[in-house]
């Protein structure tokens, strides 16, 4: 194993780890502001993907379907909270489960309904296809490394806005005591449908992002949706560090495991048998990663300790 | 987990006279995938399976979703059987799928005509005289790479599957016919999308050329990613990464690529002419292999049908192994374990007008059987 492989490993995990920090974002704040567990959170996901492809085919710009993808996910978002989830808020968990499971049906048949069940195509733009020599001999996907600057700017702008605004205080204030702050006047209905909104972005825009260089279908966001909380649950539930710290945790662990393991077995077997034991293996260690964080830290990294 | 419960499609074609009453109708249960990743598959099997069996008023078809879900299918095959009293099965795509519902069904007395997946285990010590598979045995279009690999000069390839039982016996049938070294070999998990890791370590490797089987979703990442790595080594694989579904999602990035496969919509002959023109009509785009075999396996149906009545199971089976019908691969017919002998070609992917579809280049394998037939006594 070279350094330069190395590197570029570890880059991966990143780039991984904020693309599962966009979708668990919204997922955590949801879950810490609202109480409610939303299933439903990777069909936002989904919108994103197929709205951006939609919009490149008709227009042809991959600027415009990454808007399109926050646009259509928002919307999506805050439509589904003023008709289903504002209903929920007050019911028990199970209630909540089971309505969100059948909005993951409802977004999926109604996608396959009006693009088909095949894959969309979504295109790289010119200006970030190919390489870049980073150093030394490290070339990097300019893609991807544009996925973590994204990341990174979404990570500050959310940071900013939790820690440093008026509404971020109003967040914070709902998450510990959400009558008190009613009570102060503050209109929380609203709230809650702008926060469900911007999760939903979040969510669309990760879609868009990582659907360029995957592929557009229908389910594909369920898959992410099971990362997305054992990143919250690993995180803290509620704490957007938590999510932040645990993304990247989650991300450099899967992505170093997929890769160390099998090359670490390479020692003691066979490669055949390494390479298919090892991966084995790799698929599980997130969530041998998150049985221990749990075992230590029943509330996650970055949770309100329970007393 | 949180996918599709109740996705379930339920058509019933028919239930004819009493004229026909005595003669040679049939109960078939399709278990496919028709919904989540990997649907377009299950979708294409099935449409091509019905054309087959258009207007055959004889023939009642129960359709089910498995949701690419081994314990989903175990219960639709359950209920087919014990409930819906169905004579055949068929229609599922993935081999751990096969594995958990063909021994099972088979040992019940039920015929299953496999339009896809035909993994290892069913071919060699676990094949069934009530078992048969129209595709190929898993090890085929793999073999047929391995070979142009060799002839194509490659010496030092790296390869890759998903970790289930077709991405193993891809693998192992690769490296049975390729003569060169293994720069890497990987298994990745089955349905993963981003194969940022491994591509990393292909371009560490030194390989001179790439060899992967990934199908469905997962090859579209795949092959886009790799597009984007700056690698330029060149890649071989087997038809499924590069099917008539899925080369519009791949995009530009899959031309010229070479890839193995049975079947191809240039193939000249007459049933497969009909074939093409007929599925164009029928759902208004190309067919893909999937497409092939769910029609072959139709149209392989119909030909025992017409031969024995199904209750008579051993006249039945003969009339099956028979295979009396017109394949759109041409020459096909089954090997003593009840897979097909067929010839594989090698296609090379090719833009006709706006669109990406393969055609035929040479003949990778003639007249090929598989590796297990020893193995199987029945």
């Amino acid at each position: 194993m070279t350094f330069e492989l190395f590197i570029e490993q570890l880059l991966n995990g990143v780039q991984f780890g904020f693309m599962l920090f966009l979708m668990s974002a919204g997922l955590t704040l949801i879950f810490g502001v609202m109480g409610l567990i939303n299933l439903a959170h990777g069909s936002f996901y989904m919108v994103g993907a197929f709205s951006a492809a939609a919009v490149a085919t008709v227009f042809g710009s991959f600027w415009l379907s990454l808007l399109a993808s926050l646009i259509f996910a928002s919307l999506a978002g805050v439509i589904v909270e003023v008709l289903v989830i504002r209903r929920l808020y007050n019911r028990d968990h199970l209630d909540q489960v089971l309505a969100t499971f059948a909005l993951i049906l409802l977004f999926s048949e109604s996608v396959r309904w009006i693009f088909g069940a095949y894959p969309l195509y979504l295109d790289v733009p010119d200006i970030l296809s190919g390489t870049i020599q980073i150093m030394g001999g490290i070339y990097y996907s300019k893609y991807r490394l544009f996925i973590i600057m994204v990341g990174l700017l979404l990570s500050i702008f959310l940071f900013f806005l939790i820690g440093k605004t008026n509404l971020g205080v109003q967040i914070r204030a709902g998450q510990h005591d959400r009558e008190m702050i009613s009570a102060l006047g503050v209109d929380i209905s609203k709230l809650y449908t702008f926060l469900f909104g911007i999760g939903a972005a979040l969510a669309g825009l990760a879609g868009a992002l990582v659907g360029t260089i995957q592929s557009v279908e229908v389910g594909m966001g369920e898959p992410v949706l099971i990362l997305a909380f054992v990143v919250i649950v690993i995180g803290g539930i509620g704490s957007i560090k938590g999510a932040l710290v645990a993304s990247l945790i989650v991300g450099c662990v899967d992505t170093m495991g997929r890769f160390l393991v099998p090359w670490l077995l390479t020692t003691i077997t066979d490669p055949s048998t390494a390479m298919s034991i090892g991966s084995a293996i790799a698929s599980m260690l997130i969530y041998i990663l998150m049985a221990i964080v749990l075992i230590i830290r029943p509330t996650g990294l970055f949770g309100k300790v329970l007393t | 987990m949180f996918k599709l419960i109740n996705s379930v499609i339920v058509l019933s074609v028919l239930v004819a006279t009493s004229a026909f009453a005595d003669g040679h109708k049939l109960k078939v249960g399709m278990i496919t995938t028709l919904s989540g990743g990997g649907s377009g598959l299950g979708i294409d099997v099935r449409d091509g399976f019905m054309l087959a069996i258009k207007n055959n008023k004889n023939i009642e078809i129960i359709i089910e979703d498995d949701q690419r879900k081994p314990d989903i299918a175990v219960q639709l095959a359950d209920k087919m059987i014990q409930s819906e009293k169905v004579d055949v099965l068929t229609g599922i795509i993935w081999s751990n799928l096969a594995m958990a519902v063909v021994p099972a069904a088979v040992n019940q007395g039920k015929f299953y005509l496999s339009p896809n997946a035909g993994p290892s285990a069913l071919a060699g010590k676990g094949c069934h005289k009530n078992y048969f598979n129209v595709a190929w045995q898993n090890d085929n279009l793999h073999e047929a790479a391995g070979g142009h690999a060799n002839s194509a000069g490659f010496k030092k390839t790296f390869i890759l599957a998903p970790n289930y039982p077709a991405g193993k016996d891809a693998l192992t049938g690769f490296k049975r016919y390729f003569k060169g070294e293994l720069a890497g070999e990987i298994y990745t998990k089955l349905g993963q999308k981003d194969y940022s890791v491994e591509i990393a370590q292909i371009r560490a490797s030194n390989a001179d050329s790439i060899f992967f089987f990934l199908p469905g979703g997962m090859g579209i990442g795949f092959m886009k990613q790799y597009a984007q790595s700056g690698i330029s080594i060149p890649v071989v694989g087997p038809a499924f990464s590069f099917d008539q579904g899925i080369l519009k999602a791949v995009g530009v990035a899959a031309l010229g690529v070479k890839n193995t496969s049975q079947w191809s919509k240039d193939l000249d002959n007459e049933a497969n002419k009909t074939f093409v023109a007929d599925f164009r009509k029928e759902f208004g785009r190309l067919p893909s292999l999937y497409a092939s075999q769910g029609y072959d396996t139709g149209k392989l149906l119909i030909s025992a049908m017409e031969k024995a009545n199904v209750k008579d199971a051993d006249s039945f089976r003969d009339a099956i192994r028979a295979a009396d019908f017109d394949s759109t691969r041409g020459s096909f017919k089954f090997a003593s374990n009840h897979h097909p002998i067929q010839d594989i070609y090698v296609r090379e992917v090719i833009k006709e007008g706006d669109i990406l579809t393969n055609k035929i280049v040479s003949i990778g394998l003639k007249d090929h059987s598989n590796a297990y037939v020893d193995q199987c006594s029945m």
